[in-house]
């Protein structure tokens, strides 16, 4: 019986194994393509096999064919702007609906709640329309916009702070602080890991999204990663160079997979927060 | 102190009073301000905006816009492209849902036992969740090429014909299920295993010891105790498979012959390429009418089931 057991558990852990391993054979292939000195059109494109001399041929070609400082540096700047504002907003909403009564609040939060369902990417025409009124659209501004104000970070902040005692809160308002100095000083600093929380949740829904910075952006000045990554791909891709291809992608992927791997942890609590929303 | 000062101080007082009463009464409105004006610009105004706008017709660039009722309707109706996009759209939900379930469900109970080797093993199922979807699509447009591609060139030996799938209508909407499911379906097993810990295990082993085999276990136990899980994960994959077509734009464009045109690229080509904002304004108000309802009656399932995500 125990043997058996022993077997079956052996049994489970391979298969687990082999699943995960072939869930990521997509990336090796990426590793190494990118890696082989290039060889497009040939028949050992696929090969998972390590390349015997590794070339950055790839990356080189890439690099010519994207403008990818550029890329990086507008990414960053959508990924931190938008995590910026969306931090100030989302505090101080949370702090309404945890701390605060008034008239109309539970609709209030229903109402925010909303953008959950109706997500930006689904409003593409109309925010689209909204840009150009405002005068922010082919602009990193217009590609941020629409997520300075998160249902799910007002929701997070809002759950976040009323877990706090308010033993804090009383004592600094009866010292005479401000609500946004007892915000500032004594709330957020507490909610530290929920901030932690949704900014990694924020910084890697921005870095990855695709098609509302496609619809807002035209000149290429104004690319980020991934709309840089299309259009290195509508290049490459007719041209079958396909260890360029891997190259580009790496280099589009790869700050977020080293974060991850060096962040596991907080990653994974992070993720999973994402979904009590 | 004389009751004349007194008074005097207190008459300074009361207005200052109300003011502070005022400023605490405003608070909420001034701490909420920012929120809802991103809300307002972005999140309520569109939908408004989009309804109207279906109901008029407007080529992008012209000035003038004609009120015609419900004629955009009735054109995307009879629009074979836009039945193509819905018909699509259904398959494209039930063939990520279920799966990306299904397999979130098997590698949590897989990877349930925090061991070192686990956690490997967990991070190597995550990894798709970190990597744009465009990037995903990038890889995954060469795992499925034929002949030199990756499924080709392992299992090509194994398989009578070389299969184009993204280029072939037959399986191409298929194809990019598959990429779908690969990419959510390691995100979906964090919240089962998350539910899986939270579990009670005296249930478990009770069960046990009234002799219940795994399967029986899993049936009768573990299942019904995940349910709010379920629905919930179940209400996430439906948004995603609506709102997210970044891997058609890149992969397919639609094609071939449509087959992989789901709603919201029927309405970004509609926009962008067409040029026809009124059918596309109509397009956009039927997904989203299909975004509330079903997601809605989901919220409801699993408040009812007595899901606490709080």
């Amino acid at each position: 019986m125990r043997i058996r057991l022993r077997i079956g558990a052996a049994f489970l852990g391979a298969l687990a194994a082999a699943v995960a391993l072939l869930w990521a054979t997509p990336f090796l292939w990426m590793l190494v393509a990118s890696f082989r000195a290039d060889s497009f059109g040939s028949l050992e494109m696929a090969s998972l096999l390590p390349p015997r001399s590794p070339s950055f041929a790839n990356f080189r070609a890439a690099w010519d064919a994207g403008d990818f400082p550029v890329y990086y540096l507008n990414t960053l700047i959508v990924v931190l702007g938008t995590l910026s504002v969306q931090l100030v907003t989302i505090s101080l909403a949370g702090y309404a609906f945890a701390r605060l009564r008034f008239w109309g609040r539970d609709v209030l939060f229903y109402l925010f709640l909303l953008q959950l369902m109706i997500v930006p990417p689904v409003l593409i025409l109309p925010n689209l329309k909204t840009v150009i009124a405002l005068g922010i659209d082919n602009r990193l501004l217009g590609v941020m916009a629409p997520y300075f104000a998160s249902a799910f970070g007002t929701f997070l902040m809002r759950q976040t702070f009323r877990s706090l005692p308010r033993d804090f809160e009383d004592a600094a308002e009866i010292d005479g602080a401000s609500l946004l100095q007892r915000l500032r000083y004594v709330l957020l600093p507490l909610a530290r890991p929920a901030l932690a929380a949704f900014a990694i949740v924020s910084v890697v829904a921005h870095w990855n999204e695709f098609l509302w910075p496609l619809i807002v952006i035209n000149s290429p000045g104004e690319r980020t990663l991934t709309l840089g990554l299309a259009s290195v791909l509508g290049g490459a891709e007719g041209a079958a160079q396909w260890g360029l291809i891997a190259a580009a992608t790496l280099l589009v992927s790869a700050p977020l997979l080293a974060a991850f791997l060096a962040f596991q942890r907080q990653f994974v609590d992070s993720f999973v927060f994402s979904g009590i929303k | 102190m004389t009751a004349e000062t007194f008074d005097a101080d207190t008459r300074k007082l009361v207005p200052r009073l109300g003011a502070r009463i005022a400023v605490r009464r405003l608070r909420p409105l001034a701490l909420l301000a920012p929120s809802l004006v991103a809300l307002g610009l972005f999140t309520y105004w569109p939908v408004l905006s989009v309804a109207i706008d279906s109901l008029y017709a407007r080529r992008l660039g012209a000035r003038a816009s004609v009120f015609v009722g419900l004629d955009n309707y009735v054109r995307l109706l009879r629009d074979d492209k836009f039945a193509a996009a819905l018909i699509n759209n259904l398959i494209y939900i039930a063939a990520t849902v279920v799966p990306s379930l299904i397999l979130a469900l098997a590698f949590a109970l897989l990877l349930r036992r925090s061991t070192v080797f686990n956690r490997a093993l967990r991070a190597l199922l995550f990894f798709p969740t970190v990597v744009p979807l465009i990037a995903a699509a990038a890889l995954w447009t060469f795992l499925f090429l034929p002949t030199i591609g990756l499924i080709d060139y392992y299992l090509g030996s194994f398989l009578p014909v070389s299969v184009n799938w993204i280029g072939d209508e037959r399986t191409a909407l298929a194809a990019i299920s598959f990429v779908t499911v690969w990419k959510n379906a390691g995100y979906y097993m964090l919240f089962y295993l998350a539910a899986l810990q939270a579990m009670p295990h005296e249930l478990v082993e009770a069960a046990i010891l009234d002799g219940a085999g795994p399967w029986q276990r899993l049936r009768h136990v573990i299942l019904p105790l995940l349910a709010p899980t379920t629905s919930f994960v179940a209400v996430i994959a439906f948004i995603q498979a609506i709102t997210t077509v970044d891997h058609v734009i890149v992969m397919t464009r639609g094609g071939p012959s449509d087959s992989t045109t789901l709603l919201l690229y029927y309405v970004f080509t509609t926009a962008t390429e067409v040029h026809d904002i009124g059918k596309a304004a109509a397009a956009t108000v039927l997904t989203l009418a299909l975004l509330l309802l079903v997601s809605g009656a989901g919220i409801r399932v699993f408040e009812r089931r007595g899901g606490d995500a709080n």
